[in-house]
């Protein structure tokens, strides 16, 4: 049964992407994009979509597609978790974002659920932002009186569920800078859930980081379900980067994550299990690091 | 409030058009006005796979498609996937290993289980449950369901060398 009544929403699918950045510049506040339906479909079904006009951006090709020149891998936005595993280039330079796409929902879900709808739902529990902050991600955002703007996804989620997006504005692509091939860093990604496939996960941990001549070179380390949204941990970053990495310099890691994550109890976890898995998550990488 | 629009697609091959709310679950529209009640609800929130189809060949959750994403589309369901009396391997193999117990999430897993193997899947133990991961089972009978998935995989296997 439907808990809800499904002539209280109105959906249109123009069709174009012109059509769609129309709608949205004509009545910017009316207007919610709806793709594969994983996130605003899961909310009708539960009786938790508040009635409202949206707009079906399924098919755009336009928004279609994974391309890779020399310095990027530009993934449109409607690209699936499924197209993103299927993918040579994902598979081979972005395990982590691989990973992720693996173990959020399931086959059905990975065949309908996008990596832009993942960015724009902008919930702080989803799995593929922290592989995306790992890598320097930027967003293509695109609108009818503004055109196209390239913003780097760190910083882009401003606070829960908030993002510095216009309404008129669509996210065409994810732009990620490609590493050197082959790739020295260490990649580790981590989704602490009930389970792989269809959880949510209670924190999902994301770091690259390169060493050269016994010091750490280069580093990244995102997580999600720790704050109001995915957070790039900076404090942790500043503790490693340009040091070696020894028993000590990993305790000053570990204590200066506290600056980085503010985990709260909810209904899938607790402030208390979180503080202390993201600690194990970090020390375990640092291990793995320091061994390199 | 929004009114009906045409919904023309493709369902088990033969062409069909239905009024419905554009937000109409394609669940709904399969069950209620197409009267293919195979396609079973269970959660309704994308969790359970009971809804499984196929659109365009992709394995997807029912539940979670609105009718208007439906026009133009190819829609498999469980009631297409015998041809006429001959059942599909995996539905032979769940009869043999006794894969179904209630039923209710009896379509969503065979369709499941077919994706799988469409794909080139094999009959190891720890792929099929991947593959199935997103189909649940409250009789919990998960090991005759894997064992099933797992003879249609060697059934496909056989056939494909004799062939």
């Amino acid at each position: 049964m439907l808990r809800a009544a499904a002539n209280e929403y109105e959906l249109v699918a123009p069709g174009t992407l012109g059509g769609v950045l129309d709608l949205l510049a004509d009545d910017p506040e009316g207007w919610t994009p709806l793709a594969g339906g994983t996130d605003v479909m899961v909310l009708l079904g539960a009786g938790k979509l508040p009635p409202g006009r949206f707009v079906s951006i399924w098919g755009l090709p336009e928004l279609r597609g994974i391309a890779v020149d020399d310095d990027a891998v530009t993934i449109g936005a409607l690209t699936t978790y499924a197209e993103v595993q299927a993918d040579a280039t994902c598979r081979a330079e972005l395990p982590m974002l691989c990973q992720a796409a693996r173990e959020s929902g399931a086959a059905a879900i990975q065949n309908r659920g996008t990596l832009g709808g993942n960015i724009v739902n902008a919930s702080p529990a989803a799995d593929s932002p922290p592989p995306l902050l790992c890598h320097d991600a930027e967003l293509l955002l695109v609108s009818r009186d503004g055109g196209e703007r390239r913003v780097p996804y760190d910083g882009f989620h401003t606070g829960y569920k908030r993002m510095s997006m216009r309404p008129d504005e669509l996210l065409r692509a994810i732009r990620i800078p490609r590493r050197p091939r082959p790739d020295p860093a260490l990649h580790l990604f981590r989704k602490v859930g009930t389970r792989a496939a269809q959880a949510i996960s209670k924190i999902c941990f994301a770091a690259l980081a390169e060493v050269r001549e016994g010091k750490v070179a280069h580093v990244r380390l995102a997580m999600g379900s720790v704050a109001p949204t995915v957070v790039r941990c900076k404090a942790v970053e500043g503790e490693i980067a340009g040091r070696a990495i020894d028993d000590a310099r990993i305790a000053a890691a570990v204590a200066a994550l506290d600056d980085d994550i503010q985990p709260i109890d909810d209904v899938r976890s607790t402030r208390h299990y979180r503080e202390r898995v993201a600690r194990n998550l970090l020390e375990d990488f640092l291990v793995a690091l320091a061994e390199r | 409030m929004s009114g009906p629009v045409e919904i023309a697609f493709t369902v088990n091959g033969e062409a069909k058009t239905v009024r419905a709310v554009a937000m109409a679950r394609l669940l709904d529209v399969l069950r209620e006005d197409l009267g293919l009640t195979g396609t079973k609800e269970g959660c309704g929130e994308g969790e359970c796979g009971a809804c499984s189809v196929f659109v365009d060949g992709t394995l997807v959750n029912s539940c979670l498609i609105p009718a208007l994403q439906a026009v133009g589309t190819s829609i498999e369901t469980i009631e297409g996937l015998a041809k006429g009396d001959a059942l599909h391997p995996v539905q032979e193999a769940f009869i043999a290993a006794g894969g179904a117990q209630c039923g209710i999430c009896t379509p969503g897993m065979i369709l499941a289980a077919v994706s799988y193997l469409r794909d080139g899947g094999d009959a190891k133990e720890a792929s099929i449950r991947e593959a199935l991961a997103g189909n649940l089972c409250r009789c919990t009978g998960y090991m005759k369901i894997v064992e099933s998935v797992a003879r249609a995989a060697a059934a496909i296997a056989r056939e494909e060398r004799t062939s």
